[in-house]
């Protein structure tokens, strides 16, 4: 059938160890083979280009309640953000909450093919998977919001770790879900009542838990449950000053869990968690804490949160930051208190240079990313569009590839937040090896996606290719060459097909949804006491509440077996 | 005769999904749990207005014509319209509103839906100001205060109280119905003495007439353990008669009092007697209330909406719950009519970053509303077709909208011959969404909610979405000859 032969690019698949050899790649129907028949191939010359896995995003917001409700309330962000319909492409608008066919459009011509929804609340999952199903040209897949859930925070509390996992993985089906998402532990339950949890050892009103025992319960689960992503974790206090001991401590907490070098848990948009001073006034950088007890543990994975300094939305599912957010900036705030599972807000937000605060955030994130020794640990992402948009993420590279790009930005900052920044004392800059780590190999390894994330052979055949010739081009010090080339790929492949041609979408193709299918030894009983219960905690029926078959456009389940 | 168990009503924005329906012969014999509404809809859907067939209109006649031509007369009208307005959307499932976006896209149109006469209003102040809401369960575990303005769900919504909010049992709230049933019960008998007197003195002893402000039910009431139920509105509704207190506002002054009591939260002194005709003393107990609520949930409808003052009005109602929120916790959540409404506002924002009154004439999708809602367009007289679908504008449009409307080609999509349909050039017979096509529709709080096929459409007749998608590959097709036709020519 389809035969492919991508020639003499420079490749850089650091999964396999291949650091930009010169060498060929072979694709057989949407997969990577050991070789193709060279005369009836199709062949691509990558001759001077760089070849790399189709990237892959473990945290981006781009699907669901919250973000659409993100859209509803922000037509000034897509008024200077327009995208013409063409013969191939819809129409649609852009900037920090693009609608889901430019979102599709937009993260294939910087070379993605994967990207991971990080909150979906279980009831109004069907929402998520339906936006999903428009968003085009990427392979997706979603993590249920289950930190705050009654269920869990239940049967943690009676010590049933059991019968908690056979609720998550009961709820991993039935939402259609990836990953076990923990936001703000115990905070989102408390925010039900206009409340929020203070330290990982406060007690949640109404349920006599703490987010210590949420969080360590719930990765012993994740564990018992063998899923392929660890927990993934919004640490409690986050984005407030100091928070940098609670994340210690977070860390601490969770080596009681750990076993070997495994990570037992992802800790995501790190650099929100990494404020240490204590008050706006202040604040600062808490990288270096942080980085050095992570260069000393291997038991949790990070991303970056990186902030880029623009008008951007914020959005997550920690309600009572968002709260925060509203009373420091009096700005349009929306909150969703979602019943029995979790809440969520959302606040515009513009990030300004010339603010010590959110100049000093843009400085924590890299400052973490170059710190953190290991490139496997920590991933590129700004937390669309939390940090700001992800079509920056070229910017981004630039910045960890290249001193002299981000002394360039780091010139133009707030002068309180340039003293404290720690970049001119930074003299890492990362190769393109490393950049294929936190763009791509790292996150997939990271999400236990096998088929993802490196060009082996029986790998899924999602490729970039990149316009830098690695013999020629210095990164780091042609950041701008760089900048270009990662945000228009001259060619995106999904599945063996080309879909991007020097930054154009070619074809209209719809990406995957994976999801989870937990099997466990004895499954959660669907009786009339489970049917009863289930009318007590939400208002919708037990028959309405799961996401049908139907609702995946391309259905692509991975089975999972529980030692439970 | 079989039973249907969770089946979701597809009447109100409540989206009640616990409706149990006894099918026989492919007909709804039973209908448990659901209102009148609900009730009415499902045993009297198969009306003798119900259209069998396409029907294009042939000398000012309706004339029964097939599938296909309607399908190429509506494709051709549409290919070839410069402007041509799409609305509608809030009586379908997601799955026919998602490829109407696609059709307004692909004929450059304008795609608006019901909000633009209902919530759009609301909207704009969500754009202005957010909004701080939840789902229902939220509201049935935790709120102790409800808040009713503009609008009555004892009618209009039924079993609002009773699923969501007062008459529910909650896991931190407990239901309120026993005192609201006596209070019912001593209402109707109080109706009943009413209407007996009236009969009797009618034609001799004319009625006195209400005054413009009256206030009932002692504030006391306010004062009581377990969920408060207040009810501001123009008229004492029946949602009124079961409140704690209700405060009846003078037409159009909703605008001042919900100041007023914003004033009072924020612990200002008025300086004045009254506000909109109601003495301070009675808003002060109000503000009281809701700053010592545990949580609480204001709902409002088109009272607020589309009285004097439109998107002002909520936009001071969020407001106000942004200043509750520094106090307590409180809520807002508009009464969303249309059973998918909510579907419609939401599958338009994902699709073109916009909620309702979306242009697509540029070939982008743009939104101003004032300048690109169909109401706007149509009273500027500048659309030149018209599809209308899942609505019926022709009956509750202003006049010289839908004079224009039926000026330009008008196609309808309905199960039903209503007032829009009569009016049309082209009819197509719709299958009846949530009976006898399934889909998703979204509750009043965003929640989606699975819509089930309980019974066969008649013979022929095709749900909306499959007519849609005929209609755009149709419209595609033509567009392509006209193409080839122009390369030719050149």
């Amino acid at each position: 059938m389809a035969e492919m032969l991508i020639k003499n690019g420079f490749v850089f698949d650091p999964i396999n160890r291949i650091n930009g050899e010169k060498m060929d790649i072979a694709i057989k129907d949407g997969k990577i083979v050991g070789s193709v028949n060279e005369r009836r191939a199709k062949k691509i010359d990558a001759t001077g280009l760089t070849v790399m896995p189709g990237g892959v995003d473990i945290h981006t917001h781009i699907a669901g309640a919250e973000v659409n409700t993100g859209r509803l309330m922000r037509p000034e962000d897509h008024v200077k953000d327009v995208v013409r319909k063409t013969p191939l492409t819809r129409s649609g608008v852009g900037y920090s909450i693009p609608s889901t066919f430019v979102t599709g459009y937009r993260y294939s011509k910087m070379g993605y093919t994967t990207i991971m929804n990080p909150s979906m609340p279980p009831l109004e999952a069907k929402h998520t998977h339906e936006e999903l199903n428009d968003t085009p040209m990427l392979d997706k897949a979603s993590y249920p919001l289950l930190g705050d859930w009654w269920f869990v925070l239940e049967y943690l509390r009676k010590g049933d770790l059991t019968e908690c996992a056979r609720y998550v993985a009961w709820m991993m089906g039935t939402s259609k879900g990836y990953a076990i998402k923990i936001v703000n532990p115990g905070g989102l339950e408390s925010w039900g009542f206009g409340r929020n949890v203070h330290s990982i050892d406060d007690e949640v009103p109404n349920f006599c838990i703490t987010p210590r025992e949420i969080m360590c319960g719930l990765a012993k689960v994740n564990k018992m449950l063998n899923l392929p992503h660890t927990i993934h974790l919004h640490t409690n206090n986050l984005g407030l000053p100091g928070n940098y001991a609670t994340t210690l401590e977070t860390m601490r907490a969770l080596e009681s869990v750990a076993s070997g070098d495994k990570p037992v848990a992802h800790i995501t948009h790190l650099q929100f968690s990494s404020f240490a001073g204590d008050g706006w006034g202040n604040m600062r950088s808490g990288a270096e804490e942080i980085s050095k007890y992570i260069n000393a543990h291997n038991h949790i994975t990070f991303d970056m949160g990186q902030v880029i300094f623009t008008d951007t939305t914020t959005m997550t599912a920690d309600g009572p930051f968002e709260y925060t957010l509203y009373e420091l900036s009096g700005h349009k705030w929306v909150n969703t208190d979602i019943e029995t599972e979790t809440s969520g807000g959302i606040i515009p937000f513009h990030y300004k240079r010339n603010n010590a605060v959110n100049a000093t955030q843009w400085s924590i994130a890299l400052e973490l990313a170059l710190l953190i020794e290991d490139p496997w640990k920590m991933f590129l992402t700004t937390d669309h569009p939390n940090g700001g948009p992800f079509f920056a993420y070229p910017k981004i590279i630039a910045w960890l590839s290249s001193k002299k790009a981000r002394m360039a930005t780091l010139k133009k900052c707030h002068k309180k937040a340039q003293k404290k920044s720690l970049l001119p004392s930074i003299t890492r800059e990362l190769t393109l090896y490393d950049i294929a780590i936190v763009t791509r190999a790292g996150q997939a390894k990271a999400l236990g996606l096998k088929e993802k994330g490196h060009l082996g052979v029986g790998a899924d055949a999602d490729i970039a290719i990149y316009n830098i010739n690695p013999e020629k081009t210095d990164i780091a010090r042609k950041y701008k060459t760089a900048r270009r080339a990662f945000g228009n790929a001259a060619y995106t492949l999904k599945d063996g097909k080309v879909v991007v041609k020097d930054g154009e979408i070619t074809q209209h193709v719809d990406g995957k949804t994976i999801w989870l299918d937990v099997q466990t030894a004895e499954q959660v009983k669907v009786d009339e006491e489970m049917k009863r219960r289930f009318k007590e905690y939400w208002t919708v029926e037990y028959d309405n509440y799961p996401v049908f078959d139907h609702y995946v456009k391309v259905p692509s389940p991975i089975t999972v077996k529980a030692d439970v | 005769m079989s039973i249907v168990k969770a089946v979701t009503c597809p009447v109100c924005g409540s989206l009640c999904d616990d409706i149990e329906l006894t099918v026989e012969n492919n007909e709804v014999v039973k209908v448990k749990n659901g209102c009148a509404m609900c009730e009415s809809k499902y045993l009297g859907y198969k009306s003798e207005h119900r259209i069998r067939t396409p029907l294009v209109r042939k000398d000012g006649k309706f004339v029964p014509v097939s599938m296909d031509e309607a399908v190429h007369k509506a494709a051709e009208i549409l290919a070839n319209a410069n402007y041509p307005i799409l609305y509608g959307w809030s009586s379908t499932n997601c799955e026919a509103q998602r490829v109407g976006v696609e059709l307004a896209e692909e004929v450059g149109g304008v795609l608006d839906n019901t909000a633009v006469v209902c919530h759009g209003p609301s909207i704009l102040s969500v754009q202005e100001v957010g909004i701080p809401t939840c789902t229902l369960g939220q509201i049935r575990h935790r709120a102790d205060l409800m808040l009713y303005w503009g609008c009555d769900p004892w009618s209009a919504h039924p079993r609002h109280l009773e699923r969501y909010t007062s008459f529910t049992e909650g896991r931190f709230e407990d239901s309120a119905w026993k005192a609201y049933l006596q209070k019912v019960k001593a209402a109707a008998g109080k109706k009943k003495l009413v209407s007996a007197e009236r009969l009797e003195f009618v034609k001799s002893r004319p009625r006195p007439q209400t005054q413009a402000c009256t206030i009932s039910g002692p504030p006391q009431t306010l004062k009581k353990d377990g969920r408060k139920l207040i009810v501001i509105d123009v008229r004492k509704s029946m949602t009124a008669e079961m409140a704690d207190y209700f405060i009846q506002v003078e037409p159009n002054k909703d605008y001042e009092v919900m100041q007023a009591i914003r004033a009072l939260v924020r612990d200002h002194e008025l300086d004045v007697d009254k506000v909109g005709g109601i003495p301070v003393e009675y808003l002060e107990e109000v503000a009281d209330a809701l700053v010592n609520c545990n949580f609480g949930v204001i709902f409002f409808g088109m009272g607020l909406t589309q009285s004097a003052g439109k998107f002002r009005n909520i936009d001071v109602a969020i407001s106000l719950i942004r200043d509750l929120n520094r106090r307590t916790k409180f809520a807002i959540m508009p009464m969303r009519g249309h059973f998918n409404v909510a579907g419609a506002n939401i599958v338009s924002t994902w699709q073109s970053g916009y909620p309702y009154g979306v242009d697509f004439s540029l070939g982008y999708p743009r939104y101003n509303p004032g300048e690109t809602t169909c109401m706007d367009v149509l009273l500027r007289g500048e659309s030149d077709a018209s599809l209308v679908i899942a609505a019926d504008p022709g009956a509750t449009f202003p006049k010289r909208a839908v004079e224009h409307m039926v000026k330009t080609p008008l196609i309808v999509i309905d199960p039903h011959m209503n007032a829009t349909a009569m009016l049309a050039d082209i009819v197509f017979p719709s299958a009846f969404v949530g009976i006898e096509v399934g889909g998703t529709a979204y509750r009043m709080d965003n929640v989606p909610l699975p819509l089930k096929k309980v019974v066969e459409p008649p013979a022929g007749i095709l749900p909306d979405e499959e007519i849609l998608k005929r209609i755009l590959e149709e419209v595609r097709i033509i567009k392509a000859q006209k193409m080839a036709k122009q390369a030719e020519a050149a």
